[in-house]
């Protein structure tokens, strides 16, 4: 019998609890951050928040009254975005994984999804007013705002269904097909199940990132200040980033505005988690109901 | 006995590996055969042609003929593959239950196959899991998921999903490889009772399970038939050296 050298054992072990110390502290720390923001947030922002300031329009110049027509506006845009972008990009998901067959054009079309993933969310803006705004002629509304939005969303959106089919293991297709099910079948009654769970978190992470862009609305339907909520698609609407940054950089009076911003940042974080809440229990909720265990 | 399915010089490459290398076998009808031979020798790249799984790999080619009741399967329309893998059903070697209850598990051919009605598949989903020796131990959580069962109850019931649509061929690809001895036996004994209705193909690695299930055995080796004929022939006096060595567990 060979007897190894315990030094070895003991060197490794030392390596691997150094590792493992780097690893915790870092990963505390970033905890740590995280709640120092949400903290000094709350801290400002949780005095001024009451039913009026959900409840009532933005008055003397924006600093007082409440925010109502931007929490109504941000809604609208993540909704509508969210219905848009959605059904296209699970739609575009599953046929670049299920139908698309391998090689040079499928390539291309995953690139470009990459590539979209990664252009800059101003960039976008710009090009929804040029297409939606001007060219289509929807004008500065919820309509091009949200159009505006899905685009955004679409590629997140797109690469998350795509990784959810995949994870799915062949073995059930093919159980699938050998019954004499079609391919259609397939996808509706056995991959697609077996993925919602996980594309449940693409639309979770397109929320979060639709409700807190400001550039993409901007120029295609964000107002300064609307006096009354939007009746149609076709309206301008305030929205919470926006507010935010109006409030803080120009409005009339940003000392006197500080504490509605705050309060505003708030409500912005609040409608993000509560909306990953939501999402979160839909996702468990389907997890439960295919029996995945 | 009638032939239920014939191969007439079948070969198949994958891109251009030649796996099969031109098989000739008929099969008569309710009969159990056993395809055995070293790892690697083709029997389930053969065994896929019957329901043409070997479709669904990209650069198979496929040359000869392969008859099921004297049709040959690769002339039919694409439309008709998903009638022929209804008639054709298939135990995968590793159990591979839906993420479904166990009802909708059995359930789920009947209904992929247009059938709507309740009390049919209710009665069609007790008969098949009767048959598969499942009904007993799964009747009071017909509702719970398939994951909660064991390995071989998990396989007996992917066996009565395939037999729930009634089909007339069934094949097994190693079905009994990731299971225990007595899991292993309530499936041998069911192999044998199923031979009064299906024509059964079964690949397996383990010999005694040959001789004790099959009537027919088919001897593979680097993509070649060496030898098929009745099992007793085969385990008793082969013709042919290649055989006896592998069954002797001489090589292999
Ligand atoms: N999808 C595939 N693509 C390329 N080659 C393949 C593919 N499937 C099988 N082969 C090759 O074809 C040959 C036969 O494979 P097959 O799976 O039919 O063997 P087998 O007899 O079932 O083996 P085992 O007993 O290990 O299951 C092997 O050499 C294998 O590498
Ligand atoms: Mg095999």
């Amino acid at each position: 019998m060979i007897s190894f050298p315990t030094q070895v054992d003991r060197k490794k072990r030392f390596h691997q609890a150094i590792a493992f110390w780097i690893a915790r502290i870092i990963s505390y720390s970033i905890l740590l951050i995280l709640f120092f923001i949400l903290f000094f947030i709350l801290k400002r922002g949780i005095g001024v928040i009451n039913w009026e300031f959900l409840t009532a329009m933005p008055s003397d110049g924006m600093t007082k009254g409440g925010i109502l027509p931007a929490i109504v506006g941000t809604l609208y845009l993540v909704l509508m975005s969210m219905v848009i972008a959605f059904p296209v990009g699970v739609l575009s998901g599953i046929y670049v994984n299920e139908y698309a067959k391998e090689g040079a054009i499928k390539q291309f079309v995953k690139m470009m999804t990459n590539n979209l993933a990664g252009v800059p969310s101003i960039v976008f803006g710009l090009f929804g007013m040029a297409l939606f705004v001007n060219r289509l002629g929807f004008g500065a509304s919820i309509l091009a705002g949200s159009l505006t939005l899905a685009l955004l969303a679409l590629p997140l959106i797109i690469r998350t269904t795509e990784e959810s089919l995949k994870a799915v293991d062949d073995t059930f297709r093919h159980a699938s097909y050998a019954l004499g099910a079609g391919k259609l079948r397939t996808i509706r009654k056995v991959v697609l199940p077996i993925a919602f769970p996980n594309i449940i978190t693409g639309l979770i992470l397109g929320i979060g990132r639709v409700s807190g862009e400001t550039a993409p609305i901007l120029f295609t339907v964000a107002a300064y200040f609307l006096p009354k909520l939007p009746h149609s698609v076709f309206d301008q609407a305030m929205a919470l980033p926006y507010h935010l940054y109006v409030i803080s950089t120009s409005g009339t009076n940003i000392q006197a505005s500080r504490p509605i911003a705050y309060g505003t940042a708030v409500i912005l974080i609040l409608i993000v988690l509560g909306m990953n809440l939501l999402a979160n229990f839909v996702r468990s909720h389907y997890s439960r109901k295919v029996k995945m265990k | 006995m009638r032939t239920k399915i014939e191969t007439n010089n079948v070969h198949l490459h994958y891109g251009d590996f030649h796996a099969l290398k031109g098989i000739n076998m008929q099969i008569p009808e309710r009969t159990v055969t056993a395809l055995i031979g070293p790892s690697g020798c083709g029997k389930s790249s053969y065994l896929r042609l019957f329901n043409r799984m070997n479709d669904l790999i990209d650069g198979v080619r496929i040359d000869g003929k392969i008859l099921i009741d004297n049709t040959d399967i690769y002339a039919i329309p694409q439309s008709e593959v998903d009638r022929l893998r209804r008639k054709v059903g298939m135990v995968f070697q590793k159990p591979n239950p839906f993420p479904k209850t166990i009802f909708e598990n059995v359930a789920y051919g009947l209904r992929v196959n247009g059938l709507k009605d309740k009390k049919l598949i209710e009665g069609q989903v007790e008969k098949a899991l009767r048959q598969a020796a499942l009904w007993e131990e799964v009747k009071d959580k017909l509702k719970k998921s398939a994951f909660e069962l064991s390995g071989g109850q998990q396989q007996r019931l992917c066996i009565a999903r395939a037999m729930a649509i009634e089909p007339s061929i069934l094949l097994m690809d190693e079905p009994a490889s990731a299971l225990d001895p007595i899991s292993t036996g309530k499936i041998e004994e069911l192999i044998y009772e199923l031979k009064s209705n299906f024509t059964i193909i079964i690949v397996t690695h383990n010999m005694q399970q040959a001789s004790r299930v099959s009537d027919y055995t088919g001897f593979f080796l680097l993509g070649e038939l060496i030898e098929f004929d009745e099992t007793k022939k085969i385990f008793r006096n082969p013709e042919k050296q290649q055989t006896e060595n592998y069954i002797t567990g001489r090589f292999g």
